[in-house]
């Protein structure tokens, strides 16, 4: 009998143009919690993927308590005993819990489900594990935390071997928390292997046995809990060369354009305080749901300010919409071109021109030459590929729209920039450009607030770095004095 | 540099080529449509007769007013099922407006028109203000007003003879009939909202991603608002032409009039799903159905065969666009 329940050997796993994993190694044993640990992009959830047969590796194996088994599905990772709980709850929210438990193996005959009987099965199991759940009611009215339960309930039921745990903390509170960690001492009691993802160290330190890090799609090493500090476990995530993509000309910045003191929007941003001189690029680093980007929506009027104030030059201003951020010189580029800002069916014009409308269309006239030429200036200023205007914006690369974006941005002549994640899901040559020209932008006054998850892009672009965490600025780090390490000291905790 | 000054030549053609070249596919359609009637046997009168084709005007005016709003409707990426019963509604208005309140006609007309803005207000509002869809909301006022009229009327048309009254839908401005008049103001009107101004921008863009809209400082609320009260304001105008046409007010008037606006506009190229779409191939689409109408009812061609032959050409001329829409895609 082996003494893993799980190995993972060599798996090699590529998606067009990127490989996602390389050799990676995973040993989990039974009865254990092994935390998976690495930054945004290491490669984690590809793993999980391929362990739970959403996808297929192209080569290494996976091995099951010494066999070797060949997962190509859903339905063989499930009758391996391989259970997810994914980050997004999967649950039919008009179903009740038991249906939703049993789903897809229901009690009865095709035409006569025995609902009774499910309900039964389904109270048998959540009462086993204290739940006080109620198996008839619908999920719906349950609490995120209470559909977390079911959703670990569910994954039991199947008797799984090894159950995945993907950052099933994200959304609950400090005592749903504990209850959670009970639960799991009790699976693991019984010899279950479980594999946790988590950003959250403290959580590793009081939950988890061992821990594997990940890095840019590798298997960096694996560690027992008790023996290994939260600095070498950091370094093991971020050590990596820093790859210098142009050159910053660092400044010190002129007087201060921005100043946001203790801003909350009641929500995910709690307290926010920093400055921004002219020419400055400043980053904000933190980790998902740090608060940057609902900070910066806050600041741009796309969602109330509940406390703190906002000084623009000096000058305290109320900023109710993205209209009258504009009317202050301020422009967003948002984080994700897809759902906020490409406008897909339209070309490349229409989105590069939906800014200043004003400046070409007056008294019932559209001056098509001016358009154009507006157009034109920024496809040309941010280097930007497209066979002509016309095209549709859709079929250009990830690159080339986020290009779009941001000159479309640059095109209402902005004093404070917001670039929030401005490279995400651009490839490395498109990145090198846009770096160069938010350099010389910062050289020609913009001031910049650059939100990004990429380290490396922080480290390289900033001259003062902000980190958040949980809503909050942790701190600021000047760009002579920031490393990744002190970066992650501050995102994580 | 030069290769700029081609990409700005390529874009700029002659506006006319644009236009044929972006309908293509429907401007074919009714030209194989009016050879066929050229062509065919007819039992009632010739289609290319100048009193058929004035009544073929007469008759469509009312469903270009519709489509012009519900082009705009559907760009935005809602529906308006409304527009129907408010013909049947603002026409009642109007004819009663005269009829046994005695005001003048003009009067009686504003009244009709202003029924159906406020219809439309209250559907923008509506729209605009909660996540109800559009569909249930001007499903909900298309049985308010068709409820309206009936209940008002007790059924009964509310006949009006007067010149004055039948000036608008059966009169004449010199030898043009008096509707071809109004559709030209209607159509440019609505022509220069949604291509010329920075409104008609709006629409698009929040048809097309509205959350990218927010980002980029739209109101999209504003936008709904308004597109919606106008779609009601149309319809308002063309219950009055229709009741002026029919000499009458009548609670049925309109029946299943938003059901032909929406194929105009779709058969025109305009696309359901919002963000996207052309006013001039509206104009097409509503000469399509009007000729279809009128040339199948010429042709002698049994009525209820005629819905066959209508749901038919829209499938076809829908069909046409999504192949070009795949070409187009693929280059």
């Amino acid at each position: 009998m082996s003494e893993y329940i799980l190995e993972m050997h060599k798996i090699c796993k590529t998606f067009p143009g990127v490989k996602a994993l390389t050799d990676v190694d995973l040993q989990v044993k039974a009865g254990e919690v092994h935390a998976l640990l690495g930054e945004n992009g290491a490669g984690k959830s590809t793993l999980i993927k391929v362990l739970g047969g959403i996808y297929h590796a192209e080569s290494g194996e996976i091995v099951m308590d010494g066999r070797p088994v060949a997962i190509s599905s859903v339905r063989d990772a499930q009758e391996n005993g391989i259970a997810i709980i994914h980050q997004e709850l999967v649950l039919a929210q008009d179903m009740t819990v038991a249906e939703n438990i049993f789903l897809g193996r229901e009690f009865g005959r095709k035409f006569n489900i025995n609902r009774k009987k499910m309900g039964e099965e389904a109270q048998k199991l959540l009462d086993a594990y204290d739940m006080h759940i109620d198996a008839n009611k619908r999920v719906r009215y349950l609490s995120i935390a209470q559909q977390q339960m079911v959703e670990i309930v569910k994954a039991i039921s199947y008797n799984s071997k090894i159950l995945v745990m993907d950052e099933p903390t994200s959304s609950i509170s400090d005592k749903e928390v504990k209850f959670l960690f009970t639960t799991m001492r009790g699976l693991t009691a019984k010899g279950v292997g479980i594999i946790y993802i988590s950003h959250k160290m403290s959580e590793l330190e009081e939950i988890c046995d061992r821990v594997t890090v990940m890095r840019d799609g590798q298997s960096v090493g694996t560690k027992v809990v008790a023996e290994t500090t939260k600095d070498e476990l950091i370094a093991m995530m971020v050590g990596r060369e820093l790859k210098a993509y142009y050159t910053r000309d660092f400044s010190k910045g002129g007087e201060v354009v921005l100043k946001c003191q203790n801003v909350s929007d009641g929500k995910m941003a709690q307290d926010v305080s920093f400055e921004l001189r002219r020419g400055e690029i400043i980053g904000f680093a933190g980790l998902v749901g740090a608060g940057r980007s609902e900070a910066m929506q806050a600041v741009f009027g796309l969602s109330s300010l509940k406390n703190g104030e906002v000084f623009v030059k000096g000058k305290k201003v109320h900023i109710t919409s993205p209209n009258d951020a504009m009317k202050h010189h301020i422009s967003l580029v948002p984080e994700n071109r897809k759902e906020e800002g490409l406008y897909h069916i339209q070309s490349v014009r229409y989105n590069s021109t939906i800014e200043v409308l004003g400046q070409f269309v007056r008294h019932l006239h559209v001056n098509a030459r001016r358009e154009n030429e507006i157009a034109q200036k920024y496809i040309d200023m941010m280097g930007t590929k497209t066979p002509s205007l016309d095209q549709k914006i859709g079929n250009l690369s990830g690159g080339n729209q986020q290009k779009v974006m941001i000159g479309r941005w640059l095109a209402t002549d902005p004093e404070i920039l917001i670039l929030d994640e401005p490279t995400r899901g651009v490839d490395v040559g498109a990145k090198a450009e846009i770096y160069k020209i938010m350099n010389a932008l910062a050289q020609s006054g913009v001031s910049i607030i650059m939100i990004s998850s990429e380290l490396p892009e922080i480290i390289n672009m900033s001259d003062r770095v902000y980190v958040m965490r949980e809503g909050k600025v942790q701190g600021c780090l000047k760009h002579e004095d920031v490393t990744q390490e002190k970066i992650m000291q501050m995102a994580a905790n | 540099m030069a290769e700029n000054k081609k990409m700005e030549k390529a874009a700029s053609t002659n506006p006319v080529v644009k236009y044929l070249k972006d309908n293509m596919g429907i401007i074919i359609a009714l030209g194989a449509m009016l050879l066929l009637l050229a062509v065919m046997p007819t039992t009632r009168s010739n289609f290319f007769a100048v009193k058929n084709i004035f009544n073929v005007l007469r008759q469509n005016a009312s469903n270009l007013f519709l489509s012009c709003g519900m082009t705009m409707v559907i760009i935005l990426g809602g529906i308006d099922l409304s527009v129907g019963s408010i013909i049947a509604m603002s026409g009642c208005f109007a004819a009663a407006a005269v009829v046994n309140g005695g005001m003048p006609v003009g009067a009686g007309f504003a009244i009709g028109i202003a029924s159906g803005l406020i219809f439309g207000l209250f559907n923008g509002t509506v729209i605009a203000m909660t996540n109800i869809p559009a569909f249930i909301v001007t499903l909900a006022s298309m049985n308010v007003a068709k409820g309206i009229a009936y209940v008002y009327t007790g059924g009964q048309p509310i006949r009006c003879m007067t010149t004055s009254w039948k000036f608008l839908g059966a009169g004449y401005v010199g030898p043009v009939p008096t509707p071809v008049i109004v559709m030209i103001v209607i159509f440019a009107m609505t022509a220069l909202l949604i291509n010329r101004t920075k409104f008609g921008r709006h629409i698009y863009a929040v048809g097309g991603n509205a959350q990218a809209a927010v980002y980029s400082g739209i109101s999209t609320r504003k936008v709904k608002f308004i597109v919606y009260s106008f779609s009601g304001l149309m319809a308002g105008l063309a219950g009055v032409l229709t009741a002026s046409r029919l000499y009458s007010g009548q609670p049925t008037a309109g029946e299943g009039a938003e059901m032909d606006a929406i194929a105009a506009v779709v058969v025109g190229g305009t696309s359901m799903s919002g963000g996207s779409g052309r006013l001039g191939g509206t104009l097409i689409g509503v000469l399509i159905i009007g000729v279809l109408n009128n040339g199948l009812n010429l042709m002698g061609v049994d009525s209820n065969w005629q819905y066959v032959v209508k749901g038919v050409v829209i499938l076809l001329a829908v069909y046409v666009d999504y192949l070009r829409g795949l070409k187009r895609a693929a280059s």
